[in-house]
């Protein structure tokens, strides 16, 4: 038999029923449709996710004092937890490959201008910030390279802070107080958006060794450090693993690649696409339960030619062809139409909810479709192999 | 040329084994005329379905111009009925989705012919049979005569030697039922070996050689040529 024939021959008992034959391409369709929305929406937030984290750079590691285990006793227990101090940083900063170094304290203060007032972050930070974290400056500069120990009151507005506190007006050179105490303001800060919650720009920056000394605390909260674009992440911790053990005597402190934690968020987030692409895989399955029950109505209804066409010399290799043919017309229907759905669903929810991050990968699309046919192949091969084993003369009398 | 030897066939009916076809010897020569006669239940469509290797013997041997088709597995049992055998039903199996065209084409596009060949001998068998005008209607849009006729038609159209007919006019008014005799009678009149299973005796005399069958067995063979 031709390949045109055959389809010509499965097509036309698809379209003989076409009610049932659309129902049952439905089931396929809103099954893929959904495959292809849920993963759309997990690719976009994936996407969006890692641009998040990203947007400080990818040649980041961060030390934070403490070690994260398990031990199973808590730590409260035995403290013997070393503050992380400017000075480790400053150790830090002699490995050849770093580029810089900054030390992180934050916290929670009401700034003061004139008479208005509000309550926002404040970060302790170095010079090198804009470079490490890709901030921009918009008015001014940032903090100047001040010994730690004699830095001034330098302050640095973020936008927001900036906008609440002086309007359009001028900053630069303007007193503003922070707690207690006085800070002129050397710059404004440019507009950096959210990060997973976080406001950038609601924030104060001030020199690391004024915000220990504000907030009362003996440890930074973190060290940044920048290295070489090109250098081993593994190598450079490494280098300020030794650095650290040498200073505090023990490994108190935990050290984080940026490129280690894009990794592990790669991967929960694959698994999150991977299971809501699960969860459309669970429709397209009853689907799959729609083809079969059709086709094994089919095969009921059809006895007769079935008996016919064995009669006029079909093997029964042709029979389970047919039949096998049928379901799969369905199934590559059903997943077309689910394409459109999908790939229409997700472009409309993007167009209606902007904020919604969608993006629809092809491996995804390409992985339902085969899929699709996969479902109807295996759907169809029961009933169809019921169709060829039946005994033609059986067949034939099953008026 | 048909030859069958010691032909067993046996069917389990619930606990019951009915012995369908109690050895059974029985020949054909090419262009024979035979009407198979026989209370029901008394193996004369088992005897057909045999010949038309729709079904197997249980025991005995079925040569069929030359062809010894008892050994032949399903594809090659396949291929002979395809280009050897043509069956006329009582209930005609048309298959209802498709045209008179289409059913009539059906053989044609199962052996794998070229489309542009199947055209042709499509409208000629159909011009032959004198349903050129109803190439496009659905079955359920002819009259059971027209219906038979396309039956016999999609019989024909691969030249088979043999042409196998059950009760070919028991679901046709006494006119179309003689319309198609004559027209299946034409047919073996040209050359075609032509055995019909009826219970009609009118019919069945009709025949140059008349098989009664009894409880599987052949108890009268009237008009043997060989």
């Amino acid at each position: 038999m031709y390949i045109r024939d055959f389809i010509q021959l499965t097509t036309s008992a698809v379209r003989s029923h076409r009610m049932r034959s659309f129902l049952t391409a439905l089931g396929i369709a809103v099954g893929i449709g959904s495959v292809v929305l849920l993963t759309s929406l997990g690719e976009g937030l994936h996407r969006f996710m890692l641009a998040e984290f990203t947007q400080f750079g990818t040649n980041l590691i961060g030390i934070n004092p403490g070690r994260v285990t398990t031990g199973g006793i808590s730590g409260a227990l035995i403290s013997n937890i070393r503050p992380l101090s400017i000075e480790d940083a400053q150790a830090l900063a002699r490995i050849p490959q770093v580029v810089d170094v900054i030390s992180v304290v934050q916290g929670n203060a009401s700034v003061e201008s004139g008479k208005k007032q509000r309550r926002t972050t404040i970060y302790g930070i170095d010079s090198a910030a804009p470079e490490v974290f890709k901030l921009k400056v918009a008015a001014g500069r940032f903090l100047p390279d001040d010994p730690p120990r004699a830095a001034r009151a330098f302050a640095v507005l973020g936008s927001k802070v900036r906008e609440e506190l002086f309007g359009t007006g001028q900053v630069l050179g303007k007193r503003i107080r922070i707690g207690s105490e006085r800070y002129r303001v050397i710059g404004s800060m440019e507009s950096k958006g959210q990060m997973l919650g976080f406001d950038l720009d609601d924030t104060v920056w001030i020199p690391t060794a004024k915000a220990l000394a504000m907030f009362n605390r003996e440890s930074l909260m973190e060290i940044d450090v920048l290295y070489k674009e090109g250098s081993s992440a593994d190598e450079v911790s490494e280098q300020i693993k030794k650095i650290l053990v040498a200073r505090h005597g023990s490994e108190d402190f935990t050290i984080t690649t940026q490129e280690k934690m894009l990794e592990i968020l790669g991967k929960i987030l694959n698994i999150l696409t991977l299971a809501v692409g699960g969860l459309g895989g669970i429709s397209l399955l009853v689907g799959g339960v729609g083809i079969l029950t059709i086709m094994t109505i089919a095969v009921n209804e059809r006895t007769n030619e079935i008996g016919l066409l064995r009669a006029l010399g079909s093997e029964k290799n042709q029979i389970l062809g047919i039949f096998l043919g049928e379901a799969v017309i369905l199934a590559a229907i059903g997943g077309f139409a689910g394409l459109v759905l999908g790939v229409g669903g997700a472009w409309l929810l993007e167009l209606i909810v902007p904020a919604l991050p969608t993006h629809t990968s092809w491996t995804y699309i390409i992985a339902a479709e085969l899929l699709a046919a996969v479902i109807g192949l295996l759907a169809g091969v029961l009933p169809a192999r019921r169709a060829a084993a039946l005994n033609p003369v059986d067949a034939l009398r099953g008026e | 040329m048909i030859r069958l030897q010691h032909i067993e066939r046996f069917f389990q009916v619930g606990e019951e084994k009915v012995h369908a076809l109690r050895d059974v010897d029985f020949s054909a020569a090419k262009g024979e005329y035979i009407a198979i006669m026989g209370p029901s239940g008394s193996g004369k469509s088992t005897l057909l379905n045999i010949v038309g290797l729709l079904d197997r013997p249980d025991g005995g041997t079925y040569e069929l111009d030359n062809i010894m088709t008892t050994t032949l597995n399903d594809k090659q049992q396949a291929d002979v009925r395809r280009h050897k055998i043509g069956f006329v039903f009582q209930f005609f199996h048309l298959v209802p989705r498709l045209t008179a065209e289409q059913n009539v084409e059906l053989p044609l596009v199962l052996a794998g012919v070229e489309k542009a060949e199947r055209k042709g001998r499509v409208q000629e068998t159909l011009q032959a049979f004198g349903i050129g005008d109803r190439a496009r209607h659905r079955p359920d849009q002819l009259s059971g005569g027209q219906r038979q006729r396309v039956a016999i038609a999609r019989a024909t159209i691969m030249k088979p030697t043999v042409i196998l007919a059950d009760e070919p006019t028991g679901n046709l008014d006494r006119a179309s039922g003689n319309d198609v005799i004559e027209i299946i009678e034409d047919l073996n009149s040209r050359g075609i070996t032509l055995i019909m299973v009826t219970h009609d005796p009118e019919l069945g005399d009709r025949a140059k050689r008349r098989i009664k069958m009894v409880d599987g067995r052949i108890e009268e063979d009237i008009g043997k040529q060989i």
